[in-house]
């Protein structure tokens, strides 16, 4: 590669030559080398230039910029992470100019033009969280160290992405949280380089509550299982202050352990507790054990305190749909969105996806889809890619067409503020993709809370870290 | 030098060399070429090159010398890192406390499991070292991180807000661990034409603490302690008939590995100041079992080896993606580097499990001595070409006599 | 009292898949000393055979159905199963309800194959090599064996639902006088304990009471000698590492209809599995098989809310927590030979 830059090359294959950068991931360094070699025209060793010069951390001087986009690849979310990579790559494609341009044609924002960000092509490198903070931090360190990524996206659970937001805050590079659903991401582990679009448990439990009320009635008594992990209690915590405040009950709140992969002994008890509804606060493998065991003893089949048994899963995927297979049939749950929306923006991103891969995309999807299109079309309206201009370009932005219609990054905590999905498991699906079925779409307003609510107290945003 | 033989002190120097010039060892290849991807050589993978090296190299002391097979030793590198974190919570972001708290702790908690544990041997001995860790794993995982009482803070990983105390953080020092000052992220980087060297401030104290602690095995391993501990593991019945109480010994061993492990756990909070619980889980334990067994049981160099090969595959091939890979073949005709993307696909990026495994199988298969026989083999078959050639002209001129 | 009651009966019904896992290790432990840790791999194949018979049966061809419509706005595929084409909807459905039964039909030879083929194949070039190795080579194959099965089957679990008939739960307390509701429990796991009852018989009947079974107990207590007396022990070990697989790779389809199979169910089980077989004491097939039951039994105690609030946490806890008191009290496990696994 040097030697071809060491040659004059005619301008007009600048373009060609971006390409080629990309293609070989070239990475921050080395495109600034090249350029420096090429500028003089010789190819004297330039030793002892230290980068410090940049403004900001991995700040890109070449044609191309390189996106981190940190998924699990391995483990029990694997598929899920997939998922997630596959949305992203259909999102640089956008970002670039190819495909279809999917939800660009219906981004509020037209600070997007499919040439890439500011002009420079977009690139990506991926890696591996495993679901676990140490290695999703290695991973993310890794990206951001080796290969110069600029911005980091991914992810499927809160544990990770609140160790990952504050490696990001430490290192000077932006965060745009992928599937999170603890109120602490955008709570008590806050931080200003970190960006949430995905809802959160107490949105979960404020659209909820008012349709499990309306479709349960208002003297309920329920019992919780609660996986015993952070994300968990705030669920649990959300989800019980929601429904009390309609008028329901707590028999009990039951803590499983993280590991356990069979629940029958905390189900068992449950139906001679004197409690009518189950909730699940339990995410991926957990949830699909725990509603098939649940099922297994028949809950939904009986009559308690003179009413129907029913069962909750607060937070729903569309993997965990897929994974729980008949027994999610009537279960009620709330989603960040679902492909079967009608809005122009889903429509748009479930065309391109679906044409793409040959499967709707899930939630999780969409959220890094969105998130890297906002992070673009924000370095687009800053003028940079620094980090604090970035923030700042995101910070109380309102705007639609990605599928959640008018939506809301708040300043103050970094925290999307969109409609949320009351979904229910599917009595009839037609395929494979329609297991689950919108309920309502609750409306934003009816989700918002103040950034100082209790349940979000103790943290703070700090300042923007730009690195260097 | 030092106190050791020829053999050690030679190892010794090759091993500081080898660490002090990792920055260029570990990046072979031009920024920006293809194989810039396998380049190992930024801060973070080297930091844990020498971290786990650390981690290994004390458990080898214990299973390596006395054959006593812990699977809870990462129990003591999680302790070792929440010792650290609360460290950096409670005093400063200066990682000389943190360390040495996070070595005392562990030294304590091994000296407690230990002493347990070491009532029984054999596998029973290795059960109870696993239930030992399962139990700090899933007590730190969640009861302990309860509002109430917060001392893991869980899932999460225990990590520094803004509102500790930090009584002895001074008002102009690094909101991030230093020594004195100088950030543990500090890097230098030096770039010679198209390459490029980071030179990390973490990296090179783990890299000085690792040649202290291998120095000091070296010690151990050649000390008559040492000799008891291999007693122990061949023949302990007999050392106890002839009137020599075995425990202090093995104990002893058990806890100095634990300090090791420790030292390690803190070493990782100083580079990156956050403490997961999964750090203590028995994946993590077991890791270290392969490390030391992969590299080469018993050996001095090589826990030290199995720890780099581990970590390599799990940064390094876990990011290589079709992307990448298409990039590799690009060259090929379409059809054809289709296809070599198809096959080569399941055993990168997602796939480096599979790889992983399958290496396991084939070093343990056809090395049982693990990577160091492996280097032994390829020494002596260098050497035996190198006689050979040696031999020819002298054969040659036998005739002629 | 219900409560109680409610607990042991599941208790017994976790401990089966532990004690059948248990019983597996355990065999191949004391006749070829070997500690195998793809033993949970072998588990969780058991389970993927009912995933791919089930995807047989399902194979279907597809008619485009233009009255409907799938997500992309194209005439929707529908798929029917080749079976029901064959046998008639009624027949073909009904095979496919009930496959998980027949898996065990078809699980059977794959695992005595796969047993034989990993047993000469790979294990045979180690029983002279140190344990640690033995642990590293098993546990490479358990990667590469669950890495296989991620990549044809993915990650996300998939339900295999047990026959119609043989789901929904039956109300054991009204049946001998409690109140309604007090203690429900679901057929399938009734059929899980009672299958777990009959596999663990028939092992010990075998070594019991026929001559190849004694021969095998002979090679466990001394091979030497049984070698010298000319009986060509290996074979018979063979055999017998076939059966261990056979055993684990049976209480895994069994165990799908009870949480749905993943790729990693078999590393769930493998710690567990051998706390198991070390507390029941290594090498002894009764050890094994009470202690899985023991462990069942207190696990399910300790998930009461009784027994979290008197102690947080001893939910997650409660089987390293016996394992350690019952190696301190008992040196060799519950029933462990004394000299096993003890160097």
């Amino acid at each position: 590669m040097r030697f071809r830059l060491l040659e004059e090359e005619p301008k007009d294959e600048k373009w060609k030559w971006e390409e080629y950068m990309t293609k070989n991931n070239v990475t921050r360094r080395g495109v600034l080398k090249s350029g420096a070699v090429a500028g003089t025209g010789l190819a004297l060793p330039t030793i002892f230039t230290a980068s410090s010069a940049a403004a900001f951390t991995n700040e890109p001087t070449g044609a191309s910029v390189t996106l981190g986009f940190n998924v699990p690849q391995t483990g029990p979310y694997a598929d899920e992470g997939n998922d997630e990579l596959l949305a992203q790559q259909l999102a640089v494609e956008h970002l670039n100019g190819e495909g279809d341009g999917g939800c660009l044609n219906t981004f509020s924002s037209k600070a997007l033009q499919g040439n890439g960000i500011l002009g420079k092509k977009v690139g990506f490198v991926t890696g591996d969280t495993q679901t676990k903070s140490d290695a999703a931090r290695a991973s993310a360190k890794s990206m951001i160290e080796k290969d110069g990524a600029i911005m980091i996206n991914g992810g499927s659970s809160s544990g990770v992405a609140v160790a990952v937001q504050g490696l990001c805050q430490e290192a000077g590079v932006i965060f745009m949280a992928g599937l999170t659903h603890a109120n602490d991401t955008t709570g008590k582990d806050k931080k200003a380089n970190g960006f949430r679009h995905f809802f959160n448990a107490y949105m979960s439990g404020a659209a909820l509550a008012p349709v499990l009320a309306a479709e349960m009635g208002k003297e309920r008594r329920a019992y919780h299982l609660t996986a015993d992990y952070n994300w968990g209690w705030t669920q649990e915590e959300s989800i019980v202050a929601s429904t009390e405040a309609l008028g329901w009950e707590t028999v009990n709140t039951v803590k499983t352990p993280l590991a356990s992969t069979d629940f029958s002994s905390y189900i068992a008890p449950v139906l001679n507790s004197g409690a009518d509804v189950l909730v699940l606060n339990h995410y991926g493998g957990n949830m699909v054990n725990s509603l098939t065991n649940a099922i297994q003893f028949g809950l939904l089949d009986k009559v308690a305190n003179g009413k129907d048994f029913k069962i909750v899963v607060p937070l729903y995927s569309e993997l965990m749909a897929a994974g729980a297979g008949e027994n999610i049939k009537g279960v009620l749950g709330s989603m960040n969105w679902n492909w079967q929306l009608q809005d122009e923006g889903t429509k748009a991103f479930v065309k391109s996806f679906g044409e793409k891969y040959g499967k709707p995309p899930s939630n999780s999807a969409q959220t890094c889809y969105a998130q890297v299109l906002l992070y673009a079309d924000a370095c687009e309206r800053a003028g940079t890619f620094n980090p604090c201009g970035v923030a700042e370009a995101l910070e109380d932005f309102e705007f639609d067409g990605l599928g959640n219609g008018p939506t809301w990054y708040r300043g103050a905590d970094h925290q999307c503020f969109k409609d949320v999905l009351v979904v229910r498991g599917n009595e009839n699906p037609t395929n494979a993709y329609d297991t689950l079925e919108i309920v309502e779409i609750t409306p934003r307003a009816q989700v918002e809370y103040d950034p100082e609510h209790p349940m979000f107290a103790g943290g703070e945003l700090g300042k923007c870290n730009p690195g260097a | 030098m030092l106190g050791l033989n020829k053999k050690d002190t030679s190892l010794l120097i090759v091993v500081a060399l080898l660490t002090l010039l990792a920055p260029f060892i570990l990046n072979p290849f031009p920024e920006g070429s293809a194989m810039a991807q396998f380049n190992a050589g930024y801060p973070d993978l080297m930091q844990r090159f020498v971290i786990f090296g650390i981690f290994a190299i004390g458990f080898n002391i214990l299973f390596g010398l006395t054959g006593y097979l812990s699977f809870g030793h990462a129990a003591f590198l999680g302790v070792g890192s929440y010792s650290a974190v609360w460290m950096f919570k409670l005093l400063s972001y200066n990682v000389i406390p943190a360390i040495a708290l996070s070595v005392v702790v562990a030294g304590l908690f091994s000296l407690l499991i230990g002493f347990i544990s070491l009532r029984r041997s054999g596998i029973y001995f290795s059960i109870l070292t696993l239930a030992f860790a399962q139990m700090s794993f899933a007590l730190a995982y969640s009861v302990l991180s309860n509002p109430k009482f917060n001392l893991t803070n869980g899932e999460t990983g225990l990590q520094v807000y803004a509102d500790d105390p930090q009584i002895l953080q001074g008002a102009n020092a690094p909101d991030l661990p230093h020594l004195f000052g100088l950030p543990m992220r500090a890097t230098y980087t030096m770039d010679v034409g198209a390459w490029s060297f980071d030179f990390n401030a973490g990296y090179y104290l783990c890299a000085v603490i690792m040649m202290a602690v291998f120095y000091l095995s070296i010690r151990i391993f050649r000390s008559p302690f040492g000799m008891m501990l291999r007693a122990v593991k061949s023949n302990q019945q007999r050392m106890n008939y002839t009137g020599l109480n075995s425990k202090p010994y093995t104990l002893a061993a058990f806890v100095i590995s634990g300090m090791y492990a420790g030292l390690a756990g803190g070493l990782m909070a100083a580079m990156d100041p956050l403490a997961g619980a999964e750090r203590m889980q028995w994946t993590a334990s077991g890791e270290v079992v392969l490390m030391t067994i992969l590299g080469g049981t018993g050996t001095l160099i090589g826990p030290v080896l199995g720890a780099g090969f581990i970590k390599y595959f799990e940064n390094i091939f876990s990011k290589i993606n079709d992307n990448v890979l298409h990039s590799w073949f690009a060259f090929l005709p379409d059809g054809l580097e289709d296809a070599v993307v198809f096959v080569i696909h399941p055993f990168i990026g997602k796939g480096w499990h599979l790889t992983l495994g399958i290496l396991f199988m084939l070093v343990v298969i056809y090395l049982p001595g693990g990577l160091v026989e492996g280097g032994q083999r390829l020494l002596k078959r260098f050497k035996r070409k190198k006689k050979d050639t040696d031999d020819a002209p002298s054969g040659k001129t036998e005739p002629a006599e | 009292m219900d409560a109680i009651l409610l607990q042991i009966l599941n208790g017994l019904d976790k401990g089966s898949a532990y004690a059948l896992i248990a019983l597996g290790l355990t065999l191949i432990f004391g006749t070829l000393g070997v500690v195998n840790f793809a033993h949970g791999a072998l588990f969780m194949i058991g389970a993927f055979c009912a995933v791919t018979l089930q995807k047989l049966l399902n194979l279907s061809f597809v008619t485009l159905d233009e009255t409907q419509k799938d997500f992309l706005g194209n005439p929707l595929k529908v798929e029917t199963p080749f079976i029901e084409a064959w046998f008639g909807p009624e027949v073909g459905a009904t095979i496919i309800d009930w496959s998980v039964p027949l898996s065990i039909l078809f699980a059977i030879p794959v695992m005595l194959l796969v047993g034989y083929v990993m047993e000469r194949g790979l294990i045979k070039h180690f029983y002279k090599r140190p344990h640690a190795d033995q642990i590293l080579v098993t546990f490479g194959l358990a990667i590469v064996l669950q890495e296989i099965v991620k990549y044809f089957f993915g990650a996300n679990p998939i339900q295999t639902p047990p026959p119609d008939v043989l789901s929904g739960s039956v109300d054991l307390g009204t049946m001998v006088g409690f109140d309604p509701n007090a203690i429900i429990y679901p057929i399938w796991r009734l059929v899980y304990f009672g299958f777990a009852v009959g596999i663990i018989g028939a092992v010990f009947s075998f070594l019991q009471f026929t001559t190849f079974g004694m021969v095998v107990r002979a090679g466990m207590a001394d091979r030497e000698t049984v070698g010298l007396l000319g009986i060509n022990i290996d074979r018979r070990f063979t055999i017998m590492f076939g059966i261990a697989a056979g055993v684990a790779g049976l209480a895994g389809v069994m165990y799908g209809p009870l949480n749905p199979p993943n790729y990693h169910m078999g590393m769930d089980f493998l710690v567990l599995s051998f706390v198991v077989v070390v507390v029941g004491g290594m090498g002894s097939l009764p050890g094994a098989v009470l202690a899985g039951f023991l462990l069942g039994i207190l696990e399910s105690f300790a998930s009461t809310t009784w027994a979290t609030t008197t102690i947080p946490g001893i939910n997650q806890i409660i089987i390293y927590l016996v394992a350690i008191i019952v190696l301190l009290t008992r040196p060799r496990g519950l029933m462990g030979r004394k000299g096993v696994m003890e160097e």
